[in-house]
């Protein structure tokens, strides 16, 4: 056993990274939750060159996977860069498309997911950036339908996130839907949290570092160390969940993961936020970004009850 | 990346599970906090170290096995999965005897860890003082050089497993002239009914003698039992540190097993919503920590060292050992207030863990500032 990443899974971690580092990834979210899908695209083009999306997708379909560690690799940098637009959503179209047998229009869509081409969402029952997407799938009467579009966009908490409503009707592409693709989104949605955690906890340290009350660095008080202290735990122990339910992709292992990841992100958040004060409760400060993001990740894909109960139905951890 | 145990771990997993079931007592034996339950688990080390599974990970020529780090937190999964003894020589396998592999001298090893590994002699701690918790270095117990050694007198306290072990170990202070509190300070052992010692038993919540104060009043310590260089015995006793807040005093098999009955327990009772939510952090928790050592062992396995991160275990598992027991007694009710009910004393047990082998505020700021760097200050 070797339960760390290997030397290629890291070096895919440092160039997408690098990648997003030099991309101004705050100012391309602002712009996204604006309306103006620009920067948002050309982050898109440059996610699918790296082979974001062709990771949960397999080599059969003309994707490169099944991957999930490195799904899970990707999402913690998209997270952890806030990278906006329904990433998630195209990993789960990619990997719904390719965990069925459907007509050839599946087949092609498939392979203009997975290239980067065509940008999707899914919608159960909100279509997650239904305006900006491409694609519009409907999770409906357990099949899976291609809809005609989306429409109501609104908007969310977090910014960057409006949610909308999938047009009745359309195309039956797959009769009954794969279950084992949810568990893809699950998992993507876990990494990216642990990602948004991540860099709340960096931006944090950072801050109480230079933030200086009473004559001293705030962070170093005992109160405020104790608080980061309990999060990056709370983060260093959620890693390994997502990672082992990467590797196993068994429902309660990536539940659990979602659950811890999610749990971790948003201790990170209410901890980031209380310990900027004044500056981290406006919409100004980039850190709202992650703020808001913490809180929205939550809920999607599995809300932290509807994972703890799939934990509970699945029996005791392995051995 | 990969969870995948190789043939020779899983033939070993295979070889252990099938000596436990065939040995574990079928009823748990009495507490190890008393009298008779010292003695039971006392026979008990003596039948694991019978056919070699008392110290796995030590050498095959002091009566281990030389099992990496990986075997041996599969030894651990099963030995709590068929729900085996606590360990009553846990103090001296996983702190004193790391210590010696580590400062000891040949003839030290030779001489004191056949009969640890067999129960023979269990020791005790001997670090924290009155005015000495948190802040160990601030020790007052003196060692004053005499003919051939150090002559012992203080006073030592919350001693685990003084009441009824044989032998200590510790810090005492052999320089007090030293410019530092950290200087001048000696690791070394000593028998508890050795002349000018008196164990004086200290009763924990339930009222069982688990720990201990002892006096100590110019008990001769002779030069062969002093581990190190005299004056170095801070930085002696604090590279095992990592190990007591680590992976070898608590390992996950031990919470798996837990969580493993937390969830039965809760089947069984009629999967009640009032606790859904907690038996389910237990289960993921105890999945965490396992997954969490898995990664661990393999940073160890390819030369990295545990630093700052073993107070991140520490933290972790202390905090999960006591949610499972507590979850454990809020699903029992009233049923679970009985002293001798199947989770009272691992509750009482569990209660001590964010406090000994440094208190869960140190292990933060210790994460605070050696790992995330935060700057220093007042405590």
């Amino acid at each position: 056993m070797r339960f760390l990443p290997t030397p290629e899974q890291r070096e895919f971690a440092r160039s997408l990274d690098a990648m997003l580092s030099a991309a101004d990834t705050p100012s391309a979210v602002r712009s996204w939750a604006a309306g103006d899908r620009t920067a948002g695209r050309a982050l898109w083009s440059r996610l699918a060159d790296a082979g974001v999306f062709a990771l949960a997708v397999p080599e059969s379909c003309g994707g490169v996977g099944p991957l999930p560690v490195e799904v899970a690799v990707a999402f913690v940098e998209l997270g952890r860069h806030a990278v906006p637009g329904p990433l998630v959503e195209t990993v789960l179209a990619a990997a719904l498309l390719a965990g069925g047998s459907g007509p050839d229009a599946a087949a092609g869509l498939l392979s203009a997911l997975a290239s980067g081409k065509a940008m999707a969402t899914v919608g159960a029952p909100y279509a997650l950036d239904g305006d900006a997407a491409d694609v519009v799938l409907v999770l409906r009467d357990g099949g899976v339908w291609r809809a005609p579009g989306a429409r109501d966009a609104r908007p969310c908490l977090d910014r960057a996130r409006r949610l909308t409503t999938p047009l009745p009707g359309g195309e039956l592409l797959l009769p009954r839907t794969p279950p084992a693709a949810l568990h893809w989104a699950r998992l993507a949605t876990a990494a990216q949290a642990l990602g948004v955690g991540l860099t709340l906890l960096d931006r944090t340290v950072a801050h109480v570092g230079r933030r200086v009350q009473f004559g001293v660095p705030i962070g170093s008080f005992q109160a405020v160390k104790h608080r980061l202290a309990d999060a990056r735990i709370a983060l260093e122990f959620a890693r390994p969940l997502l990672f082992g339910a990467a590797l196993t992709m068994d429902p309660a292992d990536v539940a659990a993961a979602k659950a811890a990841a999610c749990e971790a992100a948003y201790t990170t958040a209410r901890t980031a936020l209380q310990l900027h004060g004044a500056i981290g409760y406006t919409a100004e400060c980039d850190l709202s970004l992650w703020l808001t993001r913490a809180r929205a990740l939550r809920t999607a894909w599995g809300a932290p009850h509807e994972c703890r109960a799939t934990v509970l139905a699945a029996g005791p951890p392995h051995h | 990346m990969d969870l995948d145990h190789s043939p020779a771990e899983e033939a070993f997993r295979a070889e252990a599970r099938a000596w436990l079931a065939d040995h574990v007592p079928a009823r748990p034996l009495p507490s190890l906090e008393t009298g008779e339950g010292f003695a039971a688990h006392r026979a008990w080390e003596a039948e694991l170290a019978a056919d070699r599974w008392s110290v796995v990970s030590w050498p095959v020529e002091y009566g281990g096995r030389g099992a990496d780090v990986m075997r041996w937190l599969v030894f651990e999964e099963e030995y709590w999965a068929a729900g085996a003894p606590g360990r009553v020589s846990q103090n001296g396998i996983g702190l004193l005897a790391p210590t010696l592999f580590e400062h000891g001298t040949p003839e030290q090893r030779a001489r004191v860890l056949p009969p640890m590994a067999t129960g023979e002699v269990v020791w005790a701690q001997a670090w924290s003082e009155p005015e000495a918790g948190s802040d160990l270095a601030a020790l007052r117990s003196r060692a004053v050089r005499a003919d051939g050694g150090w002559l012992l007198s203080g006073l030592k306290t919350w001693s685990s497993r003084a009441a009824f072990a044989d032998r200590a170990f510790g810090l005492f202070r052999g320089d007090p002239g030293a410019p530092r509190p950290h200087q001048g300070l000696v690791y070394v052992m000593f028998g508890l009914r050795d002349p000018g010692v008196t164990v004086r038993p200290i009763g924990r919540l339930d009222g069982r003698p688990a720990f201990a104060e002892l006096f100590l009043d110019e008990v001769f310590v002779p030069d062969e039992d002093v581990i190190g260089e005299p004056g170095e015995g801070w930085r002696v006793a604090l590279s095992t540190a990592g190990s007591e807040r680590g992976l070898t005093l608590r390992s996950p098999g031990r919470y798996l097993a837990a969580a493993r009955r937390l969830h039965t327990l809760w089947r069984t009772l009629g999967s009640p919503e009032h606790v859904r939510d907690r038996v389910a952090d237990a289960l993921s928790g105890a999945r965490a920590y396992q997954l969490s050592a898995y990664a661990q062992a393999s940073r160890l396995m390819e030369g990295a060292t545990v630093g700052a991160e073993a107070s991140m275990n520490k933290v972790f598992w202390s905090e999960l050992d006591l949610a499972l027991h507590e979850t454990a007694l809020d699903l029992l009710g009233e049923e679970g207030q009985f002293a001798d009910g199947p989770w009272s004393e691992g509750y009482v047990f569990a209660l001590a863990g964010p406090i000994y082998a440094g208190a869960n505020e140190v292990q933060r700021d210790i994460v605070a500032e050696r790992l995330l760097g935060l700057p220093r200050g007042r405590r």
